[in-house]
């Protein structure tokens, strides 16, 4: 059996940077910071009290408040990147296509927020007092679940949970399944609301947050030398992936296709990488053998970077291992996450998002707050300014906590 | 507030009815409740009138009048 092509005809965003596809892009490419205090939660007691919220979101501008006040806000955001995406494709559900289309959105944690509240009420009133929505506003699928029931969609509806790399697998693996012909369209990507009491706590707590309180906006600092840590942030990115054929009957625009995809595990440890970056080195590996693409075709590579210091050491040393020294240096790499912070699950989704537009527009984003450039991290990081350049094929990575590896390749149609 | 029209204020709230609730109106026929919605309903008006209604009297309770009438009688 040949494998179905598959293209890239939708996207939807919600993040620190915008609250649509095109603002998030701009700002994106102006090296606009949406990292700040954060004022959704109180941080006393907290040791990090920044991190990249979704500024000025109207849910009741996609969904009606009834149904709203049924989902945490993590859901909220994937529901509003999906309705986004699914506009942008021009896709019409039909009695025809319905059973054809599918769902594979995820979350890393999900609705931490109304876990917390539901324990404290619990607490304070009792098991009799917990909503009877508590369970279908808090679970991990309930994007896809309610975005299936929004808009009628039959197909394979799923949502891998895999720490970071949750938006990349979701997108990889349903790629798959329309290679495989089990559907023609899947909506698919991450979201995530993690910026809690407890989910601050937690990442603090592991030591994994910048501490950079005086001055949040340079606090996502990939491969600088004074990096300390990664800025979490909430937000949505999710795309509309189509069977190429399908894509061209119904005259789609068609942004990039979706070329190869990988996975791996580190199998080392539970948050850190494995040493040298072997893991990721080998998720990439895998990514480019399924591609087919030659190992010096690929142009620039949307990293994980998430500005810890192991970590983007790590993806530093993959790249060498994996493009071998010669061609590592001509690769452009940049981490958005300097300006969006990291948005857990759904950085894979708005990640692979940017890596499309930077396809699209044939410009990389920058990776700002490069201030001092670690010795030892000696790549092309495209720092501080976006940059023109022919992009024919690029990489977006994932990684995530417990050593799970994901890596798409995106190319020029 | 009268107690009518406090329940009518959780019923609106909770279903997200616009305009005036009618006392006839079946949560689940008229008001698009479904059985998700009818539990948390209850909860509310047990925390809007501070007591406890048990679930095989709950169950009697599927229009506004019923509920008027319910918190009335406590």
């Amino acid at each position: 059996m040949s494998k179905r092509r598959v293209v890239i005809t939708g996207m939807g965003i919600i993040c620190p940077v915008g609250l649509s596809v095109s603002e998030a892009w701009d700002n994106i490419l102006k090296g606009y910071s949406g990292i700040a205090s954060l004022t959704n939660i109180n941080t006393k007691g907290q040791s990090v009290t920044f991190g990249g919220s979704v500024k000025n979101f109207k849910v009741t501008d996609y969904l009606r408040l009834k149904d709203a006040k049924k989902m945490d806000t993590f859901i909220h955001y994937g529901m509003a990147a999906s309705i986004q995406a699914i506009e942008d494709s021009g896709i019409e559900v039909t009695e025809k296509n319905a059973c054809r289309i599918g769902v594979a959105i995820g979350a890393g944690i999900g609705g931490l927020g109304t876990i917390e509240k539901t324990a404290d009420l619990f607490r304070e009133k009792g098991a009799g007092r917990i909503s009877p929505f508590f369970v279908p506003s808090s679970i991990i699928n309930m994007i896809s679940g309610n975005l299936s029931i929004k808009y009628g969609l039959k197909g394979p509806n799923f949502a891998i949970t895999t720490a970071c790399t949750t938006g990349t697998h979701n997108i990889g693996n349903a790629s798959r399944l329309i290679e495989y012909n089990d559907a023609d369209v899947m909506i698919a990507g991450g979201a995530e609301m993690s910026t809690t009491n407890c989910g601050l706590g937690g990442f603090a707590a592991a030591r994994a947050l910048s501490t950079r309180n005086d001055d949040p906006i340079s606090a996502s600092r990939p491969w600088d030398k004074d990096r300390d840590g990664f800025v979490l942030g909430d937000g949505a990115g999710v795309i509309v992936l189509e069977e190429f054929e399908h894509a061209k009957a119904r005259g789609a625009k068609i942004y990039a296709q979706v070329s190869g995809y990988g996975m791996s595990a580190d199998a080392y440890h539970i948050t850190l990488p494995s040493k040298g970056g072997e893991g990721a080195a080998r998720c990439m590996q895998n990514a480019m053998k399924n591609s087919g693409i030659n190992v010096d075709e690929i142009n620039y590579i949307n990293a994980h970077g998430t500005s810890t210091l192991v970590g983007d050491q790590a993806e530093t040393d993959a790249v060498k291992l994996a493009f071998k020294e010669q061609h590592a240096y001509n690769i452009v790499i940049s981490s958005t996450k300097s300006m969006t912070g990291h948005l857990l699950g759904a950085s894979g989704g708005i990640e692979a998002i940017f890596t499309t537009l930077a396809i699209q527009d044939q410009v990389v984003p920058p990776t700002i707050n490069i201030i001092n450039q670690d010795p030892n991290c000696d790549l092309d990081y495209c720092a501080n300014e976006a940059r023109e350049m022919t992009i024919n094929h690029a990489i977006s990575n994932s990684f995530g906590f417990g050593g799970t590896n994901g890596s798409i390749v995106l190319s020029r149609i | 507030m009268s107690i009518e029209q406090r329940v009518k204020k959780v019923v609106a709230e909770q279903l997200d009815v616009s305009g005036d609730v009618d006392n006839n109106a079946s949560f689940v026929d008229d008001l698009g409740a479904d059985s998700l919605d009818t539990v948390e309903l209850v909860m509310s008006l047990e925390d809007e009138f501070e007591c406890e209604i048990p679930d095989d009297q709950a169950e009697n309770i599927t229009n506004v009048q019923q509920a008027i009438d319910y918190v009335s009688n406590l």
